[in-house]
Parts: C-alpha cells; sequence; structure tokens
C-alpha cells in the first residue's frame, strides 16, 4: 500500500470509528433483530423469519402513527419554513428595537423542548389555561383540543411550528445578509417591483439554505417527541402520537425490542429514501446559475 | 495510539472490579418519585440512617426518575448483567419482571414466623398486585388508591349539605348537576365532577368498574375481562357523565391539571391519588373534604402506586441485607415518617397505631378515608405483557370516551386483542 493510502486511512480512523460504533453496527443490528423474536427471561429469543413484518403490516397502531407522522411532516415544514422567511425578512430590514425582536423570535429555539411542552400545557389547558381565558372574554365556550382525537395533532404541530421557526429564520437571515446589495440596487435601477424582487433575487438565492432547511425539518418531524411525551403521551388513542413515540413505547414499556427494532428499520428506509431523494433530485435545482 | 491502549487497558480492569464482590457488601436500590420532592429526601434520609446503623453494608439509594423511567432503568441494567439488588417499581410490574426473569420472591429469604408477622401483617388489598403462584413477589411500600375531593364551600353555595359526599352513582350524577353551572352564553362555569382520563385512564376507570363488580384481569394474570357486561357498564356510564349527564368536561381530561382545576374552583368534586392529600391540605384556598369513591353494586377501588421487588442478580448474602433493609424500611417507625411527608397510605395496621400516626390523622382526618377504602379495593390492572395489555384497553377507553367507537364494540375488540397476546402464557 502506498505511504499515502494508509496516511489517509489513519487519519479517517478516529471519525470512522465513532461512526461505525454508534451508527452503523447499531443500524445492522436493529435491521438482524428485526427478524427475530423478543427473547425474555423464561424463554429465548427464537429466528421468526418476516413475521415481525408481518404483524407490522396488520398493525392498526402502526398504520395511525405513520399516518400522523405524514400530515404532522407535511405541516409543519412547509409552515415553519414560510413563517421563517417572514420572520427574516422582517428582521433583515432597518427597523427600531431589531436586536429585541430578533432575540425574541429566537428564544423558543433556546429554550428546551419539555419547558416549552410545559408552558404550551398551561396555554392549551380547558377552562383556566391562557387560550380559554381570553377566548371567556369573548364569551366563547372552554375548549378541549388536546384532549380530542380530532384536534389533539394539530396542537402538537403548532408546538413545533413555534418551536422551529426561530431556529431556521437564523440561517435565512445569515442567507439574507450574505445577498450582495448591488443585485437590490439594480433591480431598483430597472424599476422591478418588490414582488418580483422578492421571486427573482432573494427566493433563489435562499434555495440552498431552503435545501439544508428542509432536510434538518425532515429530520425533526421524525425526530422531535419531547413534547408528546409531556403533553399528551400520545393520546387520546393515539390521536397525537408519532412513529418515534410508538418506537419508545414499544422497546422501552413494552419491552418488544424485536417489533422495535422492526419499526426502527420502517423509519430508518423513510429517512433514508427522504434524505436521498432531497440530496438528488433538488440539489440539482437550487444553485442559482 | 499507547495512551489508547493504556486507556482501554484501564476500561478493562475497571470492568472487572465492578463485577467482583467488594470487601464491604454492596446493596443498590433504586427509587422512582412520582410526587414532590418531598419524597426523595425522605427515603434518602432513611437510607443513610439505615447505614449509619450498618457499617457493613455499602448502600446507596439511587434516584431513577418517574416510574416508568425507574422500571426502564432497571430491566435495562439487568439485561446488561448489573442490576440493583433491590427497586421500588410499580406493583403492576409483578408479571413484566417474572417474564423477564428478573426478580424472585420474598419467602425464600424470610424465617416461616417471619412470613407470618411481617408479609401476613400488611393490609391484604395491598398484597393482591405482588402475589402470584403461590409467592410473594412485591412488598409494599408508596402505596396509593383513588378518593374524592369535594369544595365544601361549592357544595353549601349550591344549596348543598357540604359534609356530605355523594355515596352512590345515583347521588354521584344528581349532586354533580346541581353543582354544575353555565353563565348566559350557556358556558360551563364550574363542572359538578372531574374525573381525569388522559394518559393512563384505567386506573381510575378501575374506580368505577370495581363498584360495579367488573374485575379487569384476573390473578394468575392471564385472563382479561374487558368484555364482561359490567365493565362495559362502567365504560357507558363514564361516557354518559361527561356527555349525557353534562356534568363533566368532554374528551380527555388531564391528570396534572387536576389539582389546579380543584383550587380554581374550575370543579366541585375530583377524583386522584390520596397521593396528592399533602398537595391539596396545603393549596386548597377553600374547606375540602375527602371520601371514598361512591358505592354502584359495592363499595370499590384499585389500588395503585410501587412495591419493593428483589432482583435475582446478586449474591444470597446480598439478598439476606437486602430484605433486612426493607422489613427495616417498612416497619411502623419508618413507614410512619414516609406517610407523613409524602401522603402514600401506609400499608401496615399496626403503622396506624404510633402516636404520632394517631396525632398525624387528627390533623389530616382525610389519610384515614384512604384507609378505610382498602377494606373495599381490588387489584390494579396487571397481567404478563402488562404494558401491552394496558394500552389496548387505555386505548379503547380512549376511544369510547371521544364518542369514535361505542363501548360494546370498543371492549370486544380490545378483549380479543388482549386475548391473542396472553394466549401463550396461558
Amino acid at each position: 500500500m502506498k505511504r499515502t493510502t494508509i496516511h489517509a486511512w489513519l487519519m479517517l480512523l478516529p471519525a470512522m470509528t465513532l461512526l461505525v460504533a454508534f451508527t452503523h453496527y447499531p443500524a445492522i443490528k436493529t435491521i438482524i433483530a428485526s427478524f427475530w423474536t423478543t427473547g425474555r427471561g423464561r424463554r429465548e429469543s427464537q429466528f421468526a423469519g418476516l413475521d415481525n413484518y408481518a404483524k407490522l403490516l396488520g398493525d392498526d397502531v402502526f398504520w395511525q402513527v405513520l399516518g400522523n407522522n405524514l400530515i404532522y411532516a407535511a405541516i409543519t415544514i412547509p409552515v415553519s419554513i414560510a413563517l421563517a422567511i417572514s420572520m427574516a425578512l422582517f428582521v433583515n430590514k432597518k427597523l427600531l428595537g431589531r436586536s429585541a425582536v430578533r432575540m425574541a423570535y429566537f428564544t423558543p429555539t433556546v429554550l428546551p423542548l419539555i419547558a416549552v411542552a410545559n408552558i404550551w400545557l398551561f396555554f392549551y389547558t380547558p377552562g383556566f389555561g391562557l387560550i380559554d381565558q381570553i377566548r371567556g372574554l369573548f364569551g366563547l365556550p372552554e375548549q378541549n383540543w388536546m384532549g380530542s382525537p380530532s384536534t389533539a395533532l394539530y396542537t402538537m404541530m403548532a408546538v413545533t411550528i413555534w418551536k422551529e421557526a426561530g431556529f431556521f429564520m437564523i440561517f435565512y437571515l445569515a442567507a439574507l445578509q450574505a445577498i450582495s446589495p448591488s443585485l437590490y440596487e439594480a433591480a431598483e435601477i430597472e424599476g422591478a417591483p418588490r414582488w418580483a424582487v422578492f421571486r427573482r433575487i432573494t427566493l433563489p438565492l435562499l434555495m440552498p439554505t431552503t435545501l439544508f432547511v428542509s432536510v434538518n425539518a425532515v429530520i425533526n418531524a421524525f425526530r422531535m417527541i419531547d413534547h408528546i411525551f409531556t403533553m399528551t403521551g400520545g393520546g387520546p388513542n393515539n390521536a397525537s402520537s408519532l412513529l418515534l413515540f410508538y418506537i419508545y413505547e414499544v422497546a422501552f414499556r413494552q419491552w418488544n425490542t424485536a417489533y422495535a427494532a422492526t419499526l426502527t428499520v420502517v423509519m430508518l428506509v423513510i429517512l433514508a429514501a427522504l434524505a436521498i431523494g432531497q440530496f438528488f433530485f433538488l440539489d440539482r435545482k437550487v444553485h442559482y446559475k | 495510539m499507547p495512551n489508547l491502549t493504556k486507556l482501554g487497558l484501564m476500561a478493562t480492569a475497571a470492568g472487572f472490579l465492578a463485577a467482583s464482590p467488594a470487601l464491604a457488601l454492596d446493596l443498590e436500590f433504586y427509587f422512582p418519585v412520582a410526587v414532590g420532592g418531598a419524597a426523595a429526601d425522605t427515603i434518602e434520609a432513611l437510607t443513610s440512617e439505615y447505614a449509619a446503623a450498618h457499617p457493613e453494608l455499602n448502600i446507596s439509594a439511587i434516584y431513577a426518575g418517574s416510574y416508568n423511567d425507574a422500571s426502564a432503568k432497571a430491566i435495562t441494567a439487568a439485561h446488561g448483567g448489573n442490576p440493583p439488588q433491590i427497586s421500588v417499581l410499580l406493583s403492576t410490574d409483578t408479571y413484566t419482571l417474572i417474564d423477564e426473569d428478573l426478580i424472585v420472591p420474598f419467602d425464600d429469604y424470610v424465617t416461616a414466623e417471619e412470613a407470618e408477622s411481617w408479609i401476613g401483617g400488611f393490609y391484604p388489598a395491598f398484597m393482591l398486585n405482588g402475589q402470584s403462584e403461590g409467592k410473594t413477589w412485591g412488598i409494599p411500600f408508596q402505596r396509593s388508591t383513588p378518593v374524592m375531593y369535594w369544595n365544601k364551600e361549592a357544595f353549601a353555595a349550591a344549596g348543598l349539605d357540604p359534609e356530605h359526599a355523594p355515596a352512590n352513582w345515583e347521588e354521584l350524577v344528581s349532586i354533580s348537576q346541581t353543582l354544575t353551572t353555565r353563565d348566559d352564553n350557556g358556558n360551563v362555569t364550574q363542572w359538578g365532577l372531574r374525573i381525569p382520563s388522559a394518559g393512563f385512564p384505567y386506573w381510575l376507570f378501575q374506580g368505577l368498574a370495581i363498584p360495579n363488580g367488573g374485575i379487569l384481569a384476573d390473578a394468575t394474570g392471564t385472563h382479561t375481562s374487558f368484555d364482561d357486561p359490567a365493565v362495559i357498564e362502567a365504560a357507558q356510564f363514564l361516557y354518559d357523565l361527561a356527555n349525557v349527564h353534562g356534568v363533566m368536561a368532554p374528551g380527555a381530561i388531564e391528570w396534572g391539571a387536576t389539582p389546579k382545576a380543584f383550587f380554581e374552583g374550575e370543579t366541585a368534586i375530583m377524583w386522584t391519588t390520596t397521593g396528592n392529600l399533602v398537595n391539596v391540605t396545603n393549596n386548597a384556598p377553600f374547606d375540602f373534604g375527602v371520601a371514598m369513591l361512591p358505592a354502584n353494586v359495592s363499595r370499590g377501588a384499585p389500588t395503585g402506586g410501587g412495591n419493593f421487588y428483589l432482583f435475582k442478580e446478586s449474591s444470597d448474602a446480598q439478598k439476606e441485607a437486602a430484605v433486612d433493609f426493607v422489613q427495616w424500611i417498612t416497619a411502623p417507625a419508618q413507614s410512619a415518617r414516609w406517610t407523613m411527608a409524602t401522603g402514600y397510605v401506609a400499608p401496615r395496621a399496626e403503622t396506624w397505631e404510633l402516636p404520632a400516626m394517631q396525632a398525624y390523622v387528627q390533623e389530616v382526618p382525610g389519610a384515614l378515608v384512604a384507609r378505610d377504602q382498602l377494606e373495599f379495593a381490588k387489584a390494579e390492572l396487571s397481567t404478563f405483557q402488562n404494558s401491552q395489555i394496558t394500552k389496548i384497553f387505555n386505548d379503547a377507553l380512549a376511544s369510547v370516551l371521544a364518542g369514535q367507537t361505542d363501548a360494546t364494540t370498543a371492549m370486544t375488540e380490545a378483549q380479543a386483542k388482549a386475548d391473542a397476546i396472553l394466549a401463550d402464557y396461558r
């Protein structure tokens, strides 16, 4: 082997060790575990073939949480990105108390999700929560959005959007400040209307940021579940449960590790497909030439 | 590189050291805390007292989070080959721990005389969840039962006798109807009744099912009776309270906000654990009463809370020391301190006879209600594959309460699902 090759491998080794130990090995182990039954003290784990996958196809709760997760992603991602762009545009202007406004938008991101969830729990509480106190002023009846299967999921989405939009705003703000002012000056000389400036200059130049943000948003839509623990516990009747929350329940409450591994494989496949899709298809379109 | 090797060696050596028996006898004890800070402080204080009296032991009480966290930690540690010697976990974890082959019964580590005087000295209702296959697997420690709290001022304001709590279901409905008030727009300003149902609705639901003659699971942990007409009727009644009688807020009702709703006058009656007694005593801005859950066919309520378990993976010397510690901490003097600090029900009759406890019940008469209710109490829902079975039941009940499924269909389906899982264990 050439000296440089050895050198290269040695340089890669530390990172690779960590990656293999904490990402690749567990992933492969999970895939293997999904073909076995869960071993319990009194009974050994046995090879189960595709039994776990067959069970998954017939599992109502799985389909429900998967559906929930898709709705959750389909709403929280575009809404939080749109909000992030509008907030970034707003605080990028010259404006009184600009730092204070920027900070206010960013605050939800700094707070731990558990704390955020507790604040929202108070907002939503029927009867004497903040929302109901305000509704009471207008003579509206109390609501129980978190306790009703038709609305519980949307209450979770509001928390996520509130939390995420400020975080994404920071990236957009950085991107906006990197856009050369000469482009806007040129547009002004041409007499372009504001909407055209936004559509033809700002938006295309924000596309690389949008790709980055949307990859993050997709991952978060499948990964952030802390508020569900604090607020609804996935209820009522799994209405606000998401895939990862269900995996946690199966793995660490029911101790059905084999079935949890099967669910995890499904989640890995979904995330891998989405990430690959985003990088290969969107990547071609995001760079402005 | 040499540094890395050294580190690796050190880690391996540390691993061996941890696995080998140390000179002083190690005793690890996991405990969960479900309510407030006083509980953790009291357990730690009691443990260090015991440790001071037993220098040959190296005992450490480890706070392990909520009940769920604690069982997750204990089971994970046991799978990793390093379990605690004793742990307080939910009384309903018995079958799960037996199934995982992680615990041993206490019977083998006590003399026949101790079995009689010590194990026999606990209230029978508290032993129901801890005994199976003719053995005692769980020793009651932080135990509770649901009770009914009522706002005497709200009763008086509605023209009701403030000293009389609803004693049966009929009274529960009629009194709650009188207590439910609406403003000019027809919006409710005060609900009559609040039975929290979010998260784990089965527990308080048992407070309706048991008085109606419905037992959710048998003592072998392998059979459920979700489709028993008495259970279905109780589920229908819980639905009706909100949707027919209009005395309770519809939808899933939060546990956490329940005491607050009671303090704020949002509800005039609430059902919750006796574990809230200290909280309510300190924070209710009005005169309140505590009563047993109302009767239907009979009185009745579930028990709840945590038991001591003895883990298998330890030496006989450790197990004997562990049992001795459990005997000490459940003895009247310690048990009384624990009860007065937390509001949990002291699980032995002799504890209630101590002068300190007599003085305590003078001050907080509500504490006696929970004890007296034990006469009518039955086991909390617990089976093999407990979390899965409980989830099936909770989901079914939630769908009934949300009006998605009628009680008969939901409970019959839940029973079929439970049967499919439990068939392996019969």
